[in-house]
Protein backbone atom coordinates (compact mmCIF):
# COMPACT_ATOMS: atom_id res chain seq x y z
CA UNK A 1 0.00 0.00 0.00
CA UNK A 2 1.65 3.51 -1.07
CA UNK A 3 1.48 5.56 1.63
CA UNK A 4 3.74 8.34 0.56
CA UNK A 5 1.30 11.24 -1.06
CA UNK A 6 2.54 14.22 -3.34
CA UNK A 7 2.81 16.19 0.29
CA UNK A 8 5.45 13.87 0.85
CA UNK A 9 7.43 14.27 -1.94
CA UNK A 10 9.70 17.45 -1.50
CA UNK A 11 10.34 20.40 -3.96
CA UNK A 12 12.85 18.68 -7.07
CA UNK A 13 15.50 21.40 -7.06
CA UNK A 14 15.64 24.00 -10.15
CA UNK A 15 17.72 22.31 -12.92
CA UNK A 16 20.77 23.91 -13.52
CA UNK A 17 22.25 24.15 -17.04
CA UNK A 18 25.49 26.21 -16.39
CA UNK A 19 27.90 24.50 -18.32
CA UNK A 20 30.95 23.58 -16.45
CA UNK A 21 34.41 25.22 -17.34
CA UNK A 22 36.61 22.58 -19.28
CA UNK A 23 39.63 22.47 -16.68
CA UNK A 24 41.90 22.05 -19.64
CA UNK A 25 41.63 17.97 -19.04
CA UNK A 26 42.36 16.68 -22.63
CA UNK A 27 39.55 14.17 -22.11
CA UNK A 28 37.40 17.01 -22.41
CA UNK A 29 38.78 18.72 -25.07
CA UNK A 30 38.57 15.80 -27.09
CA UNK A 31 35.06 14.86 -26.06
CA UNK A 32 33.90 18.60 -26.45
CA UNK A 33 35.62 18.38 -29.87
CA UNK A 34 34.31 15.65 -31.08
CA UNK A 35 30.55 16.25 -29.82
CA UNK A 36 31.23 19.55 -30.85
CA UNK A 37 32.15 18.73 -34.49
CA UNK A 38 29.35 15.83 -34.88
CA UNK A 39 26.60 18.35 -34.65
CA UNK A 40 28.49 20.91 -37.18
CA UNK A 41 28.68 17.80 -39.38
CA UNK A 42 24.95 17.54 -39.47
CA UNK A 43 24.18 20.58 -40.00
CA UNK A 44 26.73 20.75 -43.28
CA UNK A 45 25.01 17.56 -44.51
CA UNK A 46 21.78 18.75 -43.79
CA UNK A 47 22.62 21.84 -45.45
CA UNK A 48 24.45 20.33 -48.55
CA UNK A 49 21.43 18.09 -49.15
CA UNK A 50 19.02 20.87 -49.32
CA UNK A 51 21.30 22.75 -51.43
CA UNK A 52 22.16 19.80 -53.79
CA UNK A 53 18.41 19.31 -53.91
CA UNK A 54 17.65 22.73 -54.49
CA UNK A 55 20.03 23.36 -57.37
CA UNK A 56 19.61 20.92 -59.39
CA UNK A 57 15.72 20.85 -58.99
CA UNK A 58 16.42 24.58 -60.24
CA UNK A 59 18.69 23.47 -63.36
CA UNK A 60 15.68 21.02 -64.50
CA UNK A 61 12.84 23.21 -64.28
CA UNK A 62 14.50 26.08 -66.40
CA UNK A 63 14.64 23.77 -68.50
CA UNK A 64 11.33 22.22 -68.70
CA UNK A 65 8.41 23.60 -70.73
CA UNK A 66 5.41 22.16 -69.23
CA UNK A 67 3.83 23.12 -66.07
CA UNK A 68 5.85 21.36 -62.97
CA UNK A 69 2.95 20.72 -61.34
CA UNK A 70 0.38 20.24 -63.42
CA UNK A 71 1.92 18.23 -66.53
CA UNK A 72 0.44 14.63 -66.80
CA UNK A 73 3.82 13.56 -68.58
CA UNK A 74 7.38 12.85 -67.86
CA UNK A 75 9.53 13.11 -70.59
CA UNK A 76 12.64 14.89 -69.86
CA UNK A 77 14.75 13.32 -72.75
CA UNK A 78 11.95 15.20 -75.18
CA UNK A 79 12.13 17.80 -77.56
CA UNK A 80 11.26 20.25 -75.93
CA UNK A 81 11.44 18.45 -72.77
CA UNK A 82 8.15 18.25 -70.86
CA UNK A 83 7.39 16.60 -66.99
CA UNK A 84 5.22 17.39 -64.48
CA UNK A 85 4.86 15.62 -60.38
CA UNK A 86 0.67 16.03 -60.74
CA UNK A 87 0.35 12.11 -61.34
CA UNK A 88 3.38 11.19 -58.77
CA UNK A 89 1.75 13.40 -56.08
CA UNK A 90 -1.59 11.56 -56.51
CA UNK A 91 -0.39 8.19 -56.50
CA UNK A 92 1.33 8.67 -53.75
CA UNK A 93 -0.99 10.79 -51.46
CA UNK A 94 -3.62 8.05 -52.57
CA UNK A 95 -1.67 5.17 -51.91
CA UNK A 96 -0.82 6.29 -48.74
CA UNK A 97 -3.93 7.11 -47.99
CA UNK A 98 -5.22 3.36 -48.80
CA UNK A 99 -2.72 1.99 -46.31
CA UNK A 100 -3.65 4.08 -43.28
CA UNK A 101 -7.17 3.44 -43.54
CA UNK A 102 -6.48 0.05 -43.68
CA UNK A 103 -3.42 -0.08 -41.58
CA UNK A 104 -4.63 2.09 -38.14
CA UNK A 105 -7.70 0.41 -37.18
CA UNK A 106 -5.68 -2.72 -37.43
CA UNK A 107 -2.73 -1.21 -35.51
CA UNK A 108 -4.54 0.15 -33.08
CA UNK A 109 -7.03 -3.04 -32.20
CA UNK A 110 -3.75 -5.09 -32.06
CA UNK A 111 -1.71 -2.47 -29.89
CA UNK A 112 -4.87 -2.55 -27.62
CA UNK A 113 -5.05 -6.46 -27.53
CA UNK A 114 -1.48 -6.54 -26.51
CA UNK A 115 -2.04 -4.03 -23.89
CA UNK A 116 -4.97 -4.38 -22.24
CA UNK A 117 -6.51 -8.10 -23.39
CA UNK A 118 -3.66 -10.26 -23.93
CA UNK A 119 -2.88 -12.75 -21.10
CA UNK A 120 0.91 -11.60 -20.36
CA UNK A 121 2.77 -14.62 -21.54
CA UNK A 122 1.14 -13.94 -24.89
CA UNK A 123 2.14 -10.28 -24.73
CA UNK A 124 5.38 -10.02 -25.26
CA UNK A 125 6.11 -13.03 -27.71
CA UNK A 126 2.89 -11.37 -30.25
CA UNK A 127 4.42 -7.40 -29.51
CA UNK A 128 8.05 -9.48 -30.82
CA UNK A 129 6.22 -10.74 -34.21
CA UNK A 130 4.52 -7.38 -34.81
CA UNK A 131 8.33 -5.28 -33.92
CA UNK A 132 9.57 -8.11 -36.42
CA UNK A 133 7.45 -7.37 -39.45
CA UNK A 134 9.48 -4.18 -39.55
CA UNK A 135 12.57 -6.03 -40.06
CA UNK A 136 11.97 -7.52 -43.25
CA UNK A 137 13.67 -5.99 -46.08
CA UNK A 138 11.21 -3.53 -48.35
CA UNK A 139 12.60 -5.38 -51.80
CA UNK A 140 11.55 -8.53 -49.75
CA UNK A 141 7.88 -7.39 -49.22
CA UNK A 142 7.91 -5.85 -53.08
CA UNK A 143 8.91 -9.51 -54.44
CA UNK A 144 5.76 -11.07 -52.17
CA UNK A 145 3.88 -8.11 -53.14
CA UNK A 146 4.17 -8.76 -57.10
CA UNK A 147 4.34 -12.79 -56.68
CA UNK A 148 1.50 -13.36 -53.98
CA UNK A 149 -0.18 -10.49 -53.05
CA UNK A 150 -1.27 -9.25 -56.50
CA UNK A 151 -2.57 -12.65 -58.03
CA UNK A 152 -4.08 -13.43 -54.64
CA UNK A 153 -5.81 -9.97 -54.85
CA UNK A 154 -7.25 -10.21 -58.30
CA UNK A 155 -10.37 -12.29 -56.55
CA UNK A 156 -10.93 -9.22 -54.46
CA UNK A 157 -11.00 -6.60 -56.98
CA UNK A 158 -13.24 -8.47 -59.13
CA UNK A 159 -15.94 -8.80 -55.63
CA UNK A 160 -15.00 -5.08 -54.83
CA UNK A 161 -15.82 -4.19 -58.76
CA UNK A 162 -18.94 -6.11 -58.44
CA UNK A 163 -20.58 -4.84 -55.16
CA UNK A 164 -18.65 -1.42 -54.81
CA UNK A 165 -18.04 -0.47 -57.88
CA UNK A 166 -20.98 2.20 -57.48
CA UNK A 167 -19.00 3.94 -55.56
CA UNK A 168 -16.93 5.22 -58.20
CA UNK A 169 -13.54 4.02 -56.03
CA UNK A 170 -13.73 0.33 -56.84
CA UNK A 171 -14.90 0.14 -60.50
CA UNK A 172 -12.37 -1.26 -62.25
CA UNK A 173 -12.69 0.04 -66.05
CA UNK A 174 -9.68 -1.49 -67.02
CA UNK A 175 -8.69 -5.08 -67.30
CA UNK A 176 -5.20 -6.48 -66.31
CA UNK A 177 -3.57 -7.98 -63.03
CA UNK A 178 -3.83 -6.06 -59.55
CA UNK A 179 -0.79 -4.47 -60.02
CA UNK A 180 -2.67 -1.03 -59.55
CA UNK A 181 -2.08 2.05 -56.29
CA UNK A 182 -4.40 -0.31 -54.27
CA UNK A 183 -2.63 -3.57 -54.63
CA UNK A 184 0.40 -0.92 -53.46
CA UNK A 185 -2.14 0.64 -50.59
CA UNK A 186 -2.39 -2.61 -49.15
CA UNK A 187 1.11 -3.78 -49.13
CA UNK A 188 1.94 -0.30 -47.87
CA UNK A 189 -0.54 -0.89 -44.98
CA UNK A 190 1.06 -4.31 -44.19
CA UNK A 191 4.93 -2.63 -44.03
CA UNK A 192 3.21 0.47 -41.62
CA UNK A 193 1.61 -1.60 -39.76
CA UNK A 194 4.85 -2.42 -37.13
CA UNK A 195 5.63 1.29 -36.30
CA UNK A 196 2.17 2.11 -36.14
CA UNK A 197 1.10 -0.54 -33.45
CA UNK A 198 4.09 -0.37 -31.34
CA UNK A 199 4.06 3.17 -31.07
CA UNK A 200 0.38 2.89 -29.98
CA UNK A 201 0.66 0.26 -27.52
CA UNK A 202 3.65 1.83 -25.92
CA UNK A 203 1.18 4.87 -25.48
CA UNK A 204 -1.52 2.62 -24.69
CA UNK A 205 0.63 0.80 -21.77
CA UNK A 206 1.18 5.03 -20.18
CA UNK A 207 -2.26 5.27 -19.32
CA UNK A 208 -2.06 6.47 -15.74
CA UNK A 209 -3.76 3.45 -13.64
CA UNK A 210 -5.90 5.46 -11.85
CA UNK A 211 -7.38 6.53 -14.73
CA UNK A 212 -8.15 3.44 -16.01
CA UNK A 213 -9.58 2.26 -12.11
CA UNK A 214 -11.52 5.35 -12.14
CA UNK A 215 -13.63 3.94 -15.02
CA UNK A 216 -13.48 0.58 -13.55
CA UNK A 217 -14.70 1.52 -10.12
CA UNK A 218 -17.73 3.09 -11.63
CA UNK A 219 -18.93 -0.35 -13.05
CA UNK A 220 -16.93 0.05 -16.58
CA UNK A 221 -16.88 -3.21 -18.87
CA UNK A 222 -13.29 -3.91 -20.28
CA UNK A 223 -14.53 -1.79 -23.56
CA UNK A 224 -15.95 0.67 -21.58
CA UNK A 225 -12.45 1.49 -19.42
CA UNK A 226 -10.70 1.17 -23.03
CA UNK A 227 -13.73 4.26 -24.26
CA UNK A 228 -13.37 6.25 -21.04
CA UNK A 229 -9.95 6.22 -19.96
CA UNK A 230 -7.08 4.58 -22.61
CA UNK A 231 -8.42 6.02 -25.77
CA UNK A 232 -8.86 10.18 -24.98
CA UNK A 233 -5.48 9.31 -23.35
CA UNK A 234 -4.13 7.13 -26.44
CA UNK A 235 -5.47 9.88 -29.22
CA UNK A 236 -2.65 11.86 -29.68
CA UNK A 237 -0.47 9.43 -29.50
CA UNK A 238 -2.68 7.08 -31.93
CA UNK A 239 -2.04 10.13 -34.48
CA UNK A 240 1.48 10.71 -33.96
CA UNK A 241 2.15 7.14 -34.54
CA UNK A 242 -0.06 7.06 -37.40
CA UNK A 243 2.35 10.29 -39.18
CA UNK A 244 5.25 7.83 -38.42
CA UNK A 245 3.65 5.10 -40.39
CA UNK A 246 2.49 7.57 -43.06
CA UNK A 247 6.04 8.97 -43.47
CA UNK A 248 7.31 5.54 -44.06
CA UNK A 249 3.99 4.70 -46.58
CA UNK A 250 5.10 8.16 -48.96
CA UNK A 251 8.60 7.61 -49.56
CA UNK A 252 8.48 3.94 -49.56
CA UNK A 253 10.54 2.85 -53.00
CA UNK A 254 11.20 -0.60 -53.70
CA UNK A 255 8.46 -2.62 -52.87
CA UNK A 256 6.37 0.31 -55.10
CA UNK A 257 8.68 -0.18 -57.79
CA UNK A 258 8.32 -3.82 -57.91
CA UNK A 259 4.14 -4.17 -57.43
CA UNK A 260 3.06 -1.39 -59.76
CA UNK A 261 2.65 -1.41 -63.65
CA UNK A 262 3.57 2.52 -63.88
CA UNK A 263 1.87 4.70 -66.01
CA UNK A 264 0.94 8.38 -66.30
CA UNK A 265 -2.52 8.49 -65.45
CA UNK A 266 -4.32 10.29 -62.97
CA UNK A 267 -7.30 8.04 -62.06
CA UNK A 268 -9.50 7.38 -58.99
CA UNK A 269 -10.39 4.06 -59.93
CA UNK A 270 -7.53 3.20 -57.77
CA UNK A 271 -8.07 -0.72 -59.34
CA UNK A 272 -6.72 0.11 -61.94
CA UNK A 273 -3.27 -0.91 -63.12
CA UNK A 274 -1.16 1.94 -63.59
CA UNK A 275 0.14 4.89 -61.82
CA UNK A 276 2.98 5.61 -60.13
CA UNK A 277 4.63 7.19 -56.98
CA UNK A 278 7.55 9.85 -56.54
CA UNK A 279 10.00 6.98 -54.74
CA UNK A 280 8.90 4.50 -57.29
CA UNK A 281 9.52 6.88 -60.24
CA UNK A 282 12.83 7.33 -59.52
CA UNK A 283 13.95 4.13 -58.70
CA UNK A 284 12.55 3.03 -61.87
CA UNK A 285 13.79 6.06 -64.13
CA UNK A 286 17.04 6.97 -62.80
CA UNK A 287 19.59 4.65 -64.16
CA UNK A 288 18.89 5.58 -67.68
CA UNK A 289 17.91 8.86 -67.74
CA UNK A 290 19.91 11.75 -69.43
CA UNK A 291 21.64 14.58 -67.05
CA UNK A 292 18.66 16.80 -67.63
CA UNK A 293 16.32 13.59 -66.85
CA UNK A 294 18.04 12.77 -63.59
CA UNK A 295 17.79 16.58 -62.75
CA UNK A 296 14.12 16.09 -63.68
CA UNK A 297 14.01 13.18 -60.65
CA UNK A 298 15.71 15.33 -57.89
CA UNK A 299 12.84 17.88 -58.44
CA UNK A 300 10.75 15.65 -57.55
CA UNK A 301 12.57 13.97 -54.91
CA UNK A 302 12.67 17.49 -53.83
CA UNK A 303 9.06 17.54 -53.77
CA UNK A 304 8.67 13.93 -51.95
CA UNK A 305 11.22 15.82 -49.09
CA UNK A 306 9.18 18.63 -48.46
CA UNK A 307 6.03 16.89 -48.57
CA UNK A 308 7.88 14.42 -45.48
CA UNK A 309 9.09 17.04 -43.83
CA UNK A 310 5.80 18.48 -43.13
CA UNK A 311 4.20 15.33 -42.26
CA UNK A 312 6.93 14.62 -39.56
CA UNK A 313 7.09 18.70 -38.70
CA UNK A 314 2.92 17.74 -38.46
CA UNK A 315 3.89 14.85 -36.48
CA UNK A 316 5.68 16.53 -33.76
CA UNK A 317 3.19 19.12 -33.43
CA UNK A 318 0.73 16.75 -32.55
CA UNK A 319 3.05 15.06 -29.98
CA UNK A 320 4.04 18.99 -27.95
CA UNK A 321 0.58 19.43 -27.88
CA UNK A 322 0.24 16.07 -25.80
CA UNK A 323 1.72 17.80 -23.26
CA UNK A 324 -1.17 20.03 -22.70
CA UNK A 325 -4.03 17.31 -22.23
CA UNK A 326 -2.28 14.44 -21.13
CA UNK A 327 -4.17 14.69 -17.89
CA UNK A 328 -5.21 16.67 -14.63
CA UNK A 329 -2.94 14.08 -12.30
CA UNK A 330 -0.12 12.95 -14.67
CA UNK B 1 -30.07 2.54 -0.86
CA UNK B 2 -27.90 2.25 2.15
CA UNK B 3 -26.81 -1.49 2.79
CA UNK B 4 -25.10 -3.52 5.33
CA UNK B 5 -21.90 -5.42 4.55
CA UNK B 6 -21.50 -8.67 6.47
CA UNK B 7 -17.49 -9.89 5.83
CA UNK B 8 -16.70 -13.74 6.67
CA UNK B 9 -13.13 -15.14 7.01
CA UNK B 10 -11.69 -12.74 4.25
CA UNK B 11 -8.18 -13.44 3.10
CA UNK B 12 -6.08 -11.64 -0.01
CA UNK B 13 -3.34 -12.37 -1.96
CA UNK B 14 -0.88 -10.60 -4.31
CA UNK B 15 0.30 -14.08 -5.99
CA UNK B 16 1.19 -16.51 -3.64
CA UNK B 17 1.82 -13.53 -1.39
CA UNK B 18 -1.20 -13.54 1.47
CA UNK B 19 -1.81 -9.90 2.12
CA UNK B 20 -4.67 -9.87 4.65
CA UNK B 21 -5.88 -12.92 6.46
CA UNK B 22 -9.38 -14.15 8.19
CA UNK B 23 -11.32 -10.96 8.28
CA UNK B 24 -14.64 -10.43 9.71
CA UNK B 25 -16.33 -7.61 10.54
CA UNK B 26 -19.81 -6.19 9.84
CA UNK B 27 -20.01 -2.32 7.99
CA UNK B 28 -23.61 -0.95 9.74
CA UNK B 29 -25.88 0.84 7.05
CA UNK B 30 -26.05 4.42 6.92
CA UNK B 31 -22.25 5.16 9.21
CA UNK B 32 -19.18 6.28 8.72
CA UNK B 33 -16.49 3.43 9.20
CA UNK B 34 -12.92 3.98 9.66
CA UNK B 35 -10.13 2.04 8.90
CA UNK B 36 -6.57 2.69 10.65
CA UNK B 37 -3.74 1.31 11.00
CA UNK B 38 0.33 1.53 9.96
CA UNK B 39 1.35 1.32 6.43
CA UNK B 40 1.20 -2.22 4.62
CA UNK B 41 -1.13 -4.05 7.39
CA UNK B 42 -3.56 -3.86 3.91
CA UNK B 43 -6.15 -1.63 4.73
CA UNK B 44 -6.28 -0.25 1.36
CA UNK B 45 -6.41 -3.84 -0.01
CA UNK B 46 -9.04 -5.02 2.04
CA UNK B 47 -11.16 -1.88 1.07
CA UNK B 48 -10.38 -2.77 -2.53
CA UNK B 49 -11.94 -6.07 -1.52
CA UNK B 50 -15.15 -5.03 -1.03
CA UNK B 51 -16.03 -3.64 -4.64
CA UNK B 52 -13.60 -6.42 -5.95
CA UNK B 53 -11.00 -4.13 -7.21
CA UNK B 54 -8.82 -6.30 -5.65
CA UNK B 55 -8.80 -8.59 -8.78
CA UNK B 56 -8.02 -6.43 -11.25
CA UNK B 57 -4.47 -6.18 -9.78
CA UNK B 58 -2.21 -8.84 -11.26
CA UNK B 59 -2.51 -12.00 -9.29
CA UNK B 60 -5.01 -10.58 -7.10
CA UNK B 61 -6.77 -13.48 -5.75
CA UNK B 62 -9.91 -13.47 -2.86
CA UNK B 63 -11.08 -15.99 -0.72
CA UNK B 64 -14.02 -15.68 1.39
CA UNK B 65 -17.07 -13.87 1.97
CA UNK B 66 -18.80 -10.57 1.24
CA UNK B 67 -22.17 -10.48 1.75
CA UNK B 68 -24.04 -7.19 0.98
CA UNK B 69 -27.84 -7.55 2.64
CA UNK B 70 -27.28 -11.11 2.22
CA UNK B 71 -26.09 -11.14 -0.97
CA UNK B 72 -22.33 -12.61 -1.52
CA UNK B 73 -20.43 -10.58 -3.76
CA UNK B 74 -17.97 -13.53 -4.75
CA UNK B 75 -20.85 -15.65 -5.24
CA UNK B 76 -20.66 -18.13 -8.30
CA UNK B 77 -22.23 -16.07 -10.77
CA UNK B 78 -21.51 -12.47 -9.78
CA UNK B 79 -20.42 -10.03 -12.14
CA UNK B 80 -17.70 -7.90 -10.89
CA UNK B 81 -18.83 -5.05 -13.18
CA UNK B 82 -22.60 -5.22 -11.58
CA UNK B 83 -20.61 -5.05 -8.19
CA UNK B 84 -18.77 -1.75 -9.01
CA UNK B 85 -22.18 -0.22 -9.91
CA UNK B 86 -23.69 -0.89 -6.51
CA UNK B 87 -20.31 -0.29 -5.08
CA UNK B 88 -18.50 2.95 -5.33
CA UNK B 89 -14.85 4.56 -4.65
CA UNK B 90 -13.21 7.46 -4.24
CA UNK B 91 -9.55 7.16 -4.55
CA UNK B 92 -6.51 8.47 -2.91
CA UNK B 93 -5.67 11.05 -5.68
CA UNK B 94 -8.29 12.97 -7.50
CA UNK B 95 -9.03 10.82 -10.69
CA UNK B 96 -11.55 12.61 -12.85
CA UNK B 97 -11.78 11.58 -16.50
CA UNK B 98 -8.88 14.80 -18.08
CA UNK B 99 -10.19 14.87 -21.40
CA UNK B 100 -13.55 14.93 -20.16
CA UNK B 101 -15.91 17.87 -19.08
CA UNK B 102 -16.87 18.69 -15.32
CA UNK B 103 -21.00 17.65 -16.51
CA UNK B 104 -19.41 14.51 -18.58
CA UNK B 105 -17.30 13.29 -15.50
CA UNK B 106 -20.44 13.04 -13.83
CA UNK B 107 -22.41 11.63 -16.04
CA UNK B 108 -19.89 9.28 -17.21
CA UNK B 109 -20.81 6.03 -14.57
CA UNK B 110 -24.63 7.05 -15.77
CA UNK B 111 -24.00 7.23 -19.29
CA UNK B 112 -22.32 3.86 -18.92
CA UNK B 113 -25.67 2.23 -16.97
CA UNK B 114 -28.18 3.14 -19.42
CA UNK B 115 -29.62 5.91 -21.90
CA UNK B 116 -31.51 8.88 -20.05
CA UNK B 117 -32.65 11.61 -20.81
CA UNK B 118 -31.27 14.87 -21.51
CA UNK B 119 -32.95 17.17 -19.02
CA UNK B 120 -33.00 14.15 -16.63
CA UNK B 121 -29.35 13.75 -17.05
CA UNK B 122 -28.35 17.27 -16.32
CA UNK B 123 -31.20 16.92 -13.21
CA UNK B 124 -28.80 14.11 -11.76
CA UNK B 125 -25.63 15.58 -12.60
CA UNK B 126 -26.89 19.07 -10.54
CA UNK B 127 -28.06 16.58 -8.01
CA UNK B 128 -24.98 15.20 -7.90
CA UNK B 129 -22.51 17.97 -7.67
CA UNK B 130 -24.92 19.42 -4.61
CA UNK B 131 -24.69 16.38 -2.98
CA UNK B 132 -20.70 16.46 -3.27
CA UNK B 133 -21.58 20.56 -1.85
CA UNK B 134 -19.61 21.29 -4.95
CA UNK B 135 -22.58 23.07 -7.33
CA UNK B 136 -22.24 26.35 -6.67
CA UNK B 137 -18.57 26.00 -7.54
CA UNK B 138 -19.04 24.77 -10.88
CA UNK B 139 -22.54 25.84 -11.92
CA UNK B 140 -21.07 28.21 -14.18
CA UNK B 141 -18.51 26.13 -16.24
CA UNK B 142 -19.63 22.66 -16.56
CA UNK B 143 -18.42 22.69 -20.26
CA UNK B 144 -14.96 23.13 -18.87
CA UNK B 145 -12.86 20.24 -18.35
CA UNK B 146 -12.19 18.79 -14.80
CA UNK B 147 -8.83 18.63 -14.75
CA UNK B 148 -9.02 22.81 -14.16
CA UNK B 149 -10.20 22.32 -10.70
CA UNK B 150 -8.20 22.34 -7.81
CA UNK B 151 -7.09 19.31 -6.17
CA UNK B 152 -10.10 19.19 -3.04
CA UNK B 153 -12.73 20.19 -5.77
CA UNK B 154 -11.76 17.38 -8.31
CA UNK B 155 -12.01 15.37 -5.11
CA UNK B 156 -15.24 16.29 -4.83
CA UNK B 157 -16.00 15.87 -8.36
CA UNK B 158 -14.96 12.33 -8.32
CA UNK B 159 -16.89 12.26 -5.16
CA UNK B 160 -20.31 13.45 -7.15
CA UNK B 161 -19.28 10.86 -10.23
CA UNK B 162 -19.15 7.84 -7.51
CA UNK B 163 -23.20 9.04 -6.13
CA UNK B 164 -24.57 9.88 -9.34
CA UNK B 165 -25.13 6.11 -9.70
CA UNK B 166 -26.60 6.36 -6.39
CA UNK B 167 -24.89 3.15 -4.96
CA UNK B 168 -25.28 1.26 -1.64
CA UNK B 169 -21.61 1.90 -0.39
CA UNK B 170 -19.26 4.24 -0.91
CA UNK B 171 -15.38 3.38 -0.14
CA UNK B 172 -12.94 6.42 0.06
CA UNK B 173 -9.27 5.17 -0.03
CA UNK B 174 -7.45 7.90 2.00
CA UNK B 175 -9.45 10.96 0.19
CA UNK B 176 -8.18 13.63 2.09
CA UNK B 177 -4.48 12.53 1.49
CA UNK B 178 -3.59 14.51 -1.31
CA UNK B 179 -5.39 17.40 0.04
CA UNK B 180 -4.54 20.55 1.99
CA UNK B 181 -6.46 21.33 5.52
CA UNK B 182 -9.04 23.36 4.09
CA UNK B 183 -10.36 20.99 1.39
CA UNK B 184 -9.83 18.42 3.77
CA UNK B 185 -12.49 19.72 6.02
CA UNK B 186 -14.87 20.56 3.08
CA UNK B 187 -14.58 16.14 2.25
CA UNK B 188 -14.92 15.76 5.78
CA UNK B 189 -18.07 17.98 6.11
CA UNK B 190 -19.36 16.15 2.73
CA UNK B 191 -18.22 12.66 4.68
CA UNK B 192 -20.88 13.64 7.62
CA UNK B 193 -23.94 14.49 4.95
CA UNK B 194 -22.99 11.87 3.03
CA UNK B 195 -23.71 9.36 5.94
CA UNK B 196 -27.43 9.80 5.82
CA UNK B 197 -27.66 8.14 2.33
CA UNK B 198 -24.92 5.86 2.19
CA UNK B 199 -22.89 2.99 3.52
CA UNK B 200 -19.33 4.98 3.94
CA UNK B 201 -16.31 2.98 4.37
CA UNK B 202 -12.98 5.59 5.05
CA UNK B 203 -9.51 4.43 4.62
CA UNK B 204 -7.05 6.83 6.69
CA UNK B 205 -3.80 7.99 8.23
CA UNK B 206 -5.25 10.64 10.08
CA UNK B 207 -6.29 9.49 13.26
CA UNK B 208 -7.94 12.77 14.12
CA UNK B 209 -9.49 12.05 10.73
CA UNK B 210 -11.25 9.15 11.87
CA UNK B 211 -12.05 10.28 15.55
CA UNK B 212 -13.77 13.35 13.39
CA UNK B 213 -15.96 11.16 10.61
CA UNK B 214 -16.47 8.12 11.69
CA UNK B 215 -18.77 6.26 13.97
CA UNK B 216 -17.05 2.97 14.20
CA UNK B 217 -12.81 2.23 13.66
CA UNK B 218 -11.23 -0.55 12.95
CA UNK B 219 -7.57 -1.31 13.62
CA UNK B 220 -5.51 -3.29 11.15
CA UNK B 221 -1.85 -4.55 12.33
CA UNK B 222 0.25 -7.44 10.92
CA UNK B 223 2.63 -9.57 13.59
CA UNK B 224 5.46 -9.26 11.55
CA UNK B 225 7.24 -7.78 8.22
CA UNK B 226 5.81 -10.48 5.59
CA UNK B 227 3.03 -11.45 7.79
CA UNK B 228 -0.23 -10.81 5.95
CA UNK B 229 -2.40 -8.26 7.84
CA UNK B 230 -5.18 -8.86 10.34
CA UNK B 231 -8.08 -7.42 11.67
CA UNK B 232 -7.36 -6.61 15.71
CA UNK B 233 -10.62 -4.74 16.79
CA UNK B 234 -13.50 -2.89 15.68
CA UNK B 235 -15.45 -0.97 18.06
CA UNK B 236 -17.69 2.28 18.83
CA UNK B 237 -14.83 5.22 17.34
CA UNK B 238 -15.55 6.61 20.79
CA UNK B 239 -14.63 3.43 22.56
CA UNK B 240 -11.21 3.40 20.38
CA UNK B 241 -9.94 6.26 21.01
CA UNK B 242 -10.49 6.29 24.88
CA UNK B 243 -10.66 3.05 25.97
CA UNK B 244 -9.76 -0.28 23.29
CA UNK B 245 -9.67 -3.91 24.27
CA UNK B 246 -6.45 -4.03 22.62
CA UNK B 247 -3.00 -3.75 24.08
CA UNK B 248 -2.09 -2.96 20.19
CA UNK B 249 -4.41 -0.34 19.61
CA UNK B 250 -3.84 1.71 22.46
CA UNK B 251 0.17 1.98 21.58
CA UNK B 252 -1.31 2.51 18.12
CA UNK B 253 -3.01 5.59 18.84
CA UNK B 254 -1.12 7.05 21.29
CA UNK B 255 1.66 7.03 19.42
CA UNK B 256 3.46 4.19 20.93
CA UNK B 257 4.00 2.10 17.72
CA UNK B 258 6.73 -0.06 16.66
Amino acid sequence: MASTTPLDIPPAPPETRSRPRSTGRAGDKVFLGLSRGSGILLLVIMASIAVFLSYRAYLALSENEGNFLTTFDWNPAGDPPVFGIAVLLFGTVISSIIAMVIAVPIAVGIALFISHYAPRKLAAPLAYVIDLLAAVPSIVYGIWGALVLVPYLEGLNLWLDQFFGWTYFFEKTEIGAARSLFTVGILLAIMILPIVTSVSREVFLQVPKMNEEAALALGATRWEVIRLSVLPFGRSGIISASMLGLGRALGETMAVATVLSPSFLVSLHVLNPGGGTFAQNIAAKFGEANPLGRDALIASGLVLFILTLLVNGAARLIIARRKEYSGANA
Amino acid sequence: MAKRIDIGGLNAYYGSHKAIEDISMTVEPRSVTAFIGPSGCGKSTFLRTLNRMHEVTPGGRVEGKVLLDDEDLYGPGVDPVTVRRTVGMVFQRPNPFPTMSIFDNVAAGLRLNGSYRKNELSDIVEKSLKGANLWNEVKDRLNKPGSGLSGGQQQRLCIARAIAVEPDVLLMDEPCSALDPISTLAIEDLIGELKERFTIVIVTHNMQQAARVSDRTAFFNLSAVGKPGRLIEIDDTERIFSNPSVQATEDYISGRFG
